[in-house]
């Protein structure tokens, strides 16, 4: 028993210890894991961009089950890590929880608004990056049919989903929009072969160009549409490179950054809503190497023209997310 | 609906099926032998990662394809150790296959590799690639049947075809062979087979290994043909979908065709909600159409279907004396 208690307050002042000494930040990643290729991986770069920048080092843990949020939150911020960076819509409600309970540590959380004294929350404004990309897909469209691939059926993917839509009826009033979800369960961002059955349903109904807005499950979409030959378009991070020549564009988040800031910031990191839009480079469309053949200078041009009417005001795209509908598509 | 799309949704179904077909054989030579396998899921993510790793660093998918059978059959010997030698609790050591083999396929993986838990995107001789059966374009032009023979059977992944063939195979393994009458004898009553002098436990330890085998090939499909890669938890449940199409079949081969072409249709419905309402007449919500094969295990079990009786001696570890 004595041993025991021995053992226990030693490792009770380790951890103590190990607690004041270090405030580093921590970054917690959502179901779909750190190297989805996708959005939490952008998390991870922007992570490691600001360790190699300055040297420092930090914590960060990945969500293994539903059952687990609460838990590694707290575990994070009782280990006195500062900020504790989040990504993902689905922390809202434990952050609401968790956050008065740890008045001093800052938390930063990703794709959702939580609306504590100590919460940064940062949003994009998903739906202008997709409406750009939707652009070129329509244009790029042989058949006047493009396709739409979400992974689990959110409100957030629903926003990924109108904006495109609308993106694509700008370029081609005429345009055929086939939209699906992959499922209703968090196991829909890691299902690719489910992903890579919807693509070629897909492409049965005509789409030549689709859109995958899905984490790990879009991986399958895009490596279906390099095997039938259609175009597919990224997500979140830049996924031109997957299939050299056959992505069309990514609609890249630019969650790196915004994972750089917040742990840049430190302990003395800025709460309150951020918005991340088109202007405050936020969203973007990718281009490089791999997909400069694809993408035509006419497309080019009218996407660029496009952006800077989003950003100057003049094309307001909907916001699924303000009113639940979506006047360019039905779900 | 029109002929072309019920062809674009049949060719998606036996897509679909295929590793559901096979992990559904595998479990039935398991559980006709007495040892219920609920590790059918682990097993095909251990064979997937597997065979996605090896394929990628040799650059052969039959080499990948063998080291998918050999992870899988590792982990059949492992619950055949478990509940046929020490005669443990069959589900809990399937259950607990199911959760090493959902931790292990990322651990190694990632130390192969790096890339978070995946393997390296196969290209190439590293996939199935899909077979033109004979006579695909020719025959083609023969109305209702020929695109039916060119659309729907042609154009797969070689083991597609393999776990079609396995089940008349399986069918005659099982019903006309002298092992197959021992195996299905073991699971109703083995001490009977053990009074005719053969090892019950022997035929016990084949009957898992088969399951290992065929799980193994479900497992290499779905990273080699399906996909091109291991992907963390990439089997996304279909080794318990399996499980409720062993149980629909009534732990028959030819049933088991049935049911896991039903459930594989049933998956490649829900991919096409437009078809379904323009066929039936209202919004079906997908998740309606993804219960279904549970709620027809359901069913089954119920007995709206005639009744769904295991094999007697089941789950009981075999003690020759008392």
């Amino acid at each position: 028993m004595s041993l025991m208690q021995k053992f226990l307050g030693a490792a009770a002042t380790l951890a103590l210890t190990a607690g004041a000494a270090l405030a580093d930040p921590a970054i917690i990643y959502d179901l779909g894991g750190k190297f989805d290729k996708s959005f939490n991986e952008a998390a991870f770069n922007g992570a490691e961009r600001w360790a190699k920048e300055t040297g420092g080092t930090y914590k960060e843990l990945e969500m293994q089950s539903e059952a687990q949020r609460e838990q590694a939150l707290r575990r994070l911020a009782e280990t006195g890590a500062n900020p504790v960076v989040m990504t993902g819509f689905a922390f809202g409600d434990v952050l609401n929880k968790v956050a008065p309970d740890f008045p001093d540590t800052r938390f930063a959380i990703i794709d959702m608004v939580v609306d504590q004294p100590n919460v940064k929350s940062v949003v994009f404004t998903e739906e202008q990056g997709s409406y750009l990309v939707g652009m070129m897909a329509a244009m790029a469209s042989k058949t006047g049919t493009v396709g739409f691939i979400g992974g689990m059926d959110i409100p957030l993917i629903r926003k990924f989903a109108c904006g495109y839509a609308e993106g694509v009826k700008a370029a081609n009033p005429d345009a055929k929009i086939v939209a699906n979800m992959t499922g209703t369960t968090p196991a829909a961002w890691n299902d690719p072969v489910k992903g890579a059955e919807l693509a070629k349903a897909q492409k049965s109904q005509g789409a030549d160009v689709i859109y995958a807005a899905a984490g790990g499950t879009g991986i399958g979409v895009l490596q279906a549409a390099a095997d039938e030959g259609i175009l597919s378009i990224g997500v979140d991070s830049n996924q031109n490179y997957l299939h050299p020549g056959q992505v069309l564009t990514s609609m890249v988040k630019r969650v790196d950054n915004s994972v750089y800031e917040a742990f840049k910031e430190g302990a003395d990191l800025k709460t309150g809503i951020v918005v991340m839009d088109l202007k405050a480079g936020g969203v973007d469309y990718a281009m490089d190497d791999n997909n400069k053949a694809l993408v035509t200078p006419e497309m080019k041009t009218a996407v660029d023209e496009a952006k800077a009417k989003i950003e100057a005001g003049e094309i307001k795209v909907h916001d699924y997310m303000s009113d639940e509908t979506c006047p360019a598509l039905t779900f | 609906m029109d002929y072309a799309t019920l062809l674009q949704i049949l060719d998606s179904t036996m897509r679909l099926a295929a590793p559901l077909l096979l992990a559904c054989l595998a479990g039935l030579y398991s559980e006709r032998a007495g040892i219920f396998d609920i590790g059918l899921e682990g097993k095909m993510l251990m064979a997937a990662m597997c065979a996605g790793a090896v394929a990628a660093l040799s650059g052969n998918v039959w080499i990948g394809l063998l080291a998918g059978i050999a992870g899988s059959m590792i982990f059949a010997l492992i619950h055949g150790v478990a509940s046929i030698t020490f005669r443990g609790n069959q589900l809990i050591s399937g259950v607990a296959l199911n959760f090493v083999a959902s931790g292990i396929t990322v651990l190694v993986a990632q130390s192969l590799f790096r890339q978070g838990g995946r393997t390296p995107p196969l290209s190439g001789a590293e996939r199935f690639n899909p077979i033109e059966l004979p006579f695909a374009e020719s025959v083609a032009k023969v109305p209702v049947v020929g695109p039916f023979y060119a659309e729907v059977l042609s154009g797969h992944g070689a083991l597609v075809y393999v776990a079609l063939l396995a089940v008349p195979l399986t069918w005659w393994v099982l019903y006309r062979t002298r092992f197959g009458l021992r195996l299905r004898a073991v699971g109703e009553n083995p001490a009977s087979v053990d009074t005719a002098g053969i090892s019950v436990i022997r035929l016990r330890y084949t009957a898992v290994m088969i399951t290992g085998v065929l799980c193994g090939i479900a497992g290499a499909y779905m990273a080699t043909g399906l996909q091109a890669g291991f992907g963390k938890e990439m089997t996304a449940g279909r080794g318990y979908i399996a499980l409720a199409a062993l149980i629909f079949a009534k732990w028959r081969p030819w049933y088991a065709l049935m049911s896991t072409m039903l459930f594989g249709f049933f998956q490649a419905l829900a991919l096409r909600p437009d078809v379904l309402k323009n066929t039936i007449g209202f919004d079906v919500p997908v998740p309606a159409l993804d219960a279904l094969p549970y709620i027809l295990t359901v069913i089954a079990l119920a007995g709206f279907v005639g009744r769904a009786i295991p094999p007697r001696a089941g789950g009981e570890p075999y003690v020759k004396e008392r």
